[in-house]
């Protein structure tokens, strides 16, 4: 029985994947191209060791960014905002990182943690106004996505710009962080010197990882978390203070999402520019749906797109039309979320007919 | 005389409840019938399957004295058949035209003839004496208005018998009045009218016939002329009291909880309770009478720190409570079993082993030496409970919605009683359940009180009240109107209290 359900929800995704590259098969065929060629040559390019350096140093911010909209899915709160959060968090962790030298590991923790409290404090925002004035977090953190783009603008500006060198011409960024505050790559520590640069910052989503799943499932507060998601109203009757939950999530969720453009920061950009990633966020939400909020799931779900987006750079060169990626990319989200529901009716009704079982037993 | 509706011999079981026994009524056509009973009498059972909404395991109904079988409510409404539920079913942001026209089949998208359904809409408003603006969205209407758009759109189906389920319960007296003015003239038109409800003051004022329900049986029916409200309360509570059975402990001096000069704050204009005193005392079980909706749940859940008060101190133990979150109380060892308990004491997602430690979370057992949960004692505790409480259940990993209702009642009544509570507040503990967990569950309290602990009892079932309590408090009305003991209380006298006559 448990067995059976553990199966079905491995089952469930792959299908889901299966299911999308059939259609996408069928719409390159459509097009006159050779779907199993097309395959091919990007489960080829895919899996090249450059590959694979780039799709994990992608998937790093990926996964930190489900992690974050988990967090908020947990216990029933739609953290839209992400985006805006890690950015504003990023900008503010490289300005201050950049003013001053400290040794390096606490130079680090100092950025990743001015970078964790301006994004907290930026999402919990949206908590304060959903439990003092009712506002649905939805609302107010697409708002705030838009706020917050407009103040990383005008601080790129007007504040912490970069003086050119004859100190006149302001360009919109911040100042490099020196070399304390940057994360080295992994690349000596593995010993793989010949492929480009691995971001050290790998080992802080795996942190994070941990981090969620002993939050959410081994502290009661994530009892509390998880309780007050699925029935708000048992929760308060147990003694969780619901207006707390929804600004401490909001907090949380925040202060992770504030780790998501940490990787770009210390490992490659070492600075705050117009250019810094941006959409991060967003894809997260799918991550996050993808991994069904579940520790590995995410991780799984991250290198999975990261995989697709990486590996669809082929097919410029074999003049396939790159959407296709996107199409599959949808369609498996789509899939795995239907998969997942009809999993979840399966557990319920093999668990009420077994428990109607024992009542009937005398 | 001919009879709108005649309902023969209906029965119908749920798993271990019998919630309507061999009922027969007679409705004669034009005429405001109520039906009365406490909750849980069987009264919305019987008008569900009147409505079509579940049907019967034996038994007939006759409209208009031809036999009818509804499979779902589309049936009931095609013979004439029109419910008016307690929680309206209007979509607010649409006008009054759309919301009566809604689902209606010759409404769709592509001809709706507004000019045609508004000249209908108003004919019917005008004929039945209940002006209504067609044009006008539901989220502009008082309550009122929006439960007269309920019954239009069920007259406008042609619905020729009515039946209202609890209709006074969300107005304001000056509204009843216009609602009992509506319903007097339908009947007029010669409209039937099936009116529930547990207030006796308006079914005698509204209706011509009275039909009493208790635990699932007709007790009778009676003329609304005639009757008087202790009579009818007495039907309502039953002829002769249960025997109460002996205890052979005591009740110890020592003070479990008091409250003194509780007032509640206010909730639609009004206080639910008000100015209550009392003391309940270590192995004592404090009973609470009323009928449902006299203030007993906002009471309760005043001293879980839910319900907010405006006045008044509670102490548990010697220890004043008034500043402490819920969660604090929690900690002291006050434990709930709340009425409902699928959505206020279970996370029906979460498993029984999850649901063990709900409202005691954060109790040192529950958490390891790193201050993470412990899993390992909550999966214990859910063991002791499922074994000792007889909850039938494949294991406790099982998700507490996979149990049935009465098997979740008895999991969340060992929950509160099985760790130590320093005082037990028990609304309805063994409603919806069968007499085997009935009897389980109270001996279990009894053993308990024995040993010393307070219970604070609030239930509906008089045999639950006299064969529990040591001492009963009657609320009417937000107020407590009597304490006296169970031995001394006949059902005159409780029916008095309980319906506001004393």
């Amino acid at each position: 029985m448990k067995i059976r359900i553990r199966i079905l929800s491995v089952l469930a995704p792959l299908i889901a994947l299966f299911t999308a590259v059939l259609i996408c098969s069928a719409i390159l065929n459509f097009i006159d191209r050779d779907p199993v060629e097309t395959f091919r040559s990007m489960f080829e390019y895919g899996t090249s060791g450059k590959s694979i350096v780039s799709i994990i140093n992608r998937s790093v911010p990926l996964y930190i960014s489900a992690v974050a909209v988990a967090v908020g899915f947990k216990m029933g709160l739609f953290n839209i905002g992400v985006e805006g959060q890690y950015l504003l968090g990023a900008l503010l962790a490289a300005a201050f990182g950049s003013y001053f030298a400290l040794p390096p590991a606490i130079h680090i923790l100092f950025i990743l943690f001015v970078a964790s409290l301006s994004s907290g404090l930026w999402a919990g925002i949206a908590g304060y106004l959903k439990v003092k004035k009712g506002i649905h977090e939805v609302i107010s953190t697409i708002m705030l996505n838009y706020i917050g783009t407009g103040i990383i603008a005008y601080l790129l500006a007007q504040v912490f710009f970069e003086k050119d060198e004859n100190d006149s011409l302001k360009v919109p960024q911040t100042n490099y962080l020196p070399e304390s505050g940057q994360i080295p790559p992994l690349n000596n520590l593995l010993g793989i010197e010949d492929l480009p640069n691995l971001h050290g910052f790998l080992i802080g989503a795996i942190f994070i990882g941990i981090f969620y799943y002993w939050l959410i499932w081994k502290t009661s507060l994530g009892y509390d978390l998880r309780a007050t998601g699925s029935n708000p109203i048992a929760a308060k009757f147990s003694g969780a203070d619901p207006a707390k939950m929804v600004i401490l999530a909001m907090l949380i969720s925040g202060a992770i999402a504030g780790m998501v453009g940490m990787s770009g920061l210390t490992g490659y950009y070492h600075r705050y520019t117009i250019d810094f990633t941006s959409g991060l966020g967003f894809v997260g939400i799918g991550v996050a749906l993808l991994g069904r909020n579940h520790p590995i799931g995410m991780a799984l779900g991250a290198i999975l797109i990261s995989f697709l987006e990486r590996s669809s750079q082929i097919l410029d060169l074999k003049d396939v039309p790159k959407e296709i990626e996107r199409i599959m990319q949808g369609i498996i989200i789509l899939f795995v979320v239907i998969g997942y529901e009809i999993v979840r009716r399966y557990v319920l009704t093999s668990q009420i007919k077994e428990a109607s079982k024992e009542v009937l037993n005398e | 005389m001919s009879f709108a509706l005649k309902v023969i011999n209906i029965s119908k079981s749920f798993p271990g409840v019998l919630a309507n026994d061999k009922i027969n009524i007679e409705i004669p056509s034009g005429t405001i019938h109520a039906i009365v009973g406490e909750n849980g009498a069987g009264k919305s059972t019987l008008m569900k399957i009147i409505y079509g909404m579940i049907s019967p395991d034996s038994g007939k109904i006759l409209v208009s004295e031809k036999e009818k079988k509804f499979s779902s409510p589309k049936d009931a409404i095609k013979a004439g058949i029109g419910m008016v539920h307690q929680h309206f079913m209007l979509a607010d942001n649409l006008t009054v035209l759309e919301n009566v026209i809604l689902g209606i089949e010759n409404a769709t998208l592509r001809n709706i003839n507004k000019k045609k359904f508004k000249n209908e809409i108003l004919e019917i408003s005008d004929k039945y004496g209940m002006p209504l603006n067609p044009n006008t969205t539901i989220d502009e209407l008082g309550v009122g208005e929006k439960q007269r758009v309920e019954i239009i759109k069920v007259l406008y189906r042609g619905a020729k018998i009515l039946i209202l389920d609890e209709p006074t319960a969300v107005l304001v007296p000056q509204e009843v009045n216009e609602l009992f003015e509506n319903l007097n003239n339908l009947k007029n038109q010669g409209v039937t009218i099936i009116f529930i409800s547990h207030k006796l003051d308006e079914v005698i004022e509204i209706a011509d016939g009275i039909s009493v329900m208790r635990g699932g049986k007709h007790v009778g029916t009676v003329d609304a002329k005639t009757v008087s409200k202790s009579e009818l309360a007495e039907m309502m509570i039953g002829k002769s009291l249960p025997k109460i059975p002996k205890r052979t402990s005591l009740p110890t001096n020592e003070i479990c909880l008091e409250v003194s000069s509780l007032s509640g704050e206010k909730l639609d204009s009004k206080e639910p309770f008000k100015d209550i005193n009392f003391i309940l005392s270590k192995g004592e079980i404090l009973g609470i009478a009323g009928v449902e909706g006299n203030g007993q749940r906002e009471l309760t859940e005043s001293i879980l720190g839910i319900y907010p008060l405006s006045q008044g101190t509670i102490t548990v133990d010697g220890i004043n409570i008034d500043n402490m979150a819920t969660r604090q109380r929690r900690s002291l060892g006050i434990n709930f079993i709340p009425e409902d308990r699928q959505t206020q004491g279970l996370v029906m997602d979460n498993s029984l082993i999850e649901n063990a430690m709900l409202g005691r979370q954060n109790k040192d057992m529950y958490k390891t030496r790193f201050k993470s949960v412990n899993f390992k004692n909550s999966r214990k505790f859910s063991n002791k409970i499922i074994d000792q409480y007889d909850v039938r259940t494949p294991n406790s990993s099982t998700l507490a919605l996979a149990l049935s209702g009465g098997n979740q009642q008895k999991f969340v009544v060992g929950r509160e009683l099985e760790d130590n509570p320093s005082l037990l507040v028990a609304s309805q503990p063994t409603r919806g359940i069968d007499i085997g967990a009935q009897s389980l569950i109270w001996e279990e309290l009894r053993e308990a009180r024995d040993a010393g602990l307070g219970v604070l009892l609030i239930s509906a079932d008089l045999e639950e009240l006299l064969g529990l309590s040591d001492r009963l408090l009657v609320m009417y009305e937000g107020k407590i109107v009597k304490e006296l003991l169970p031995e001394d209380a006949t059902p005159e006298l409780l029916g008095a209290y309980m319906t506001g006559l004393k």
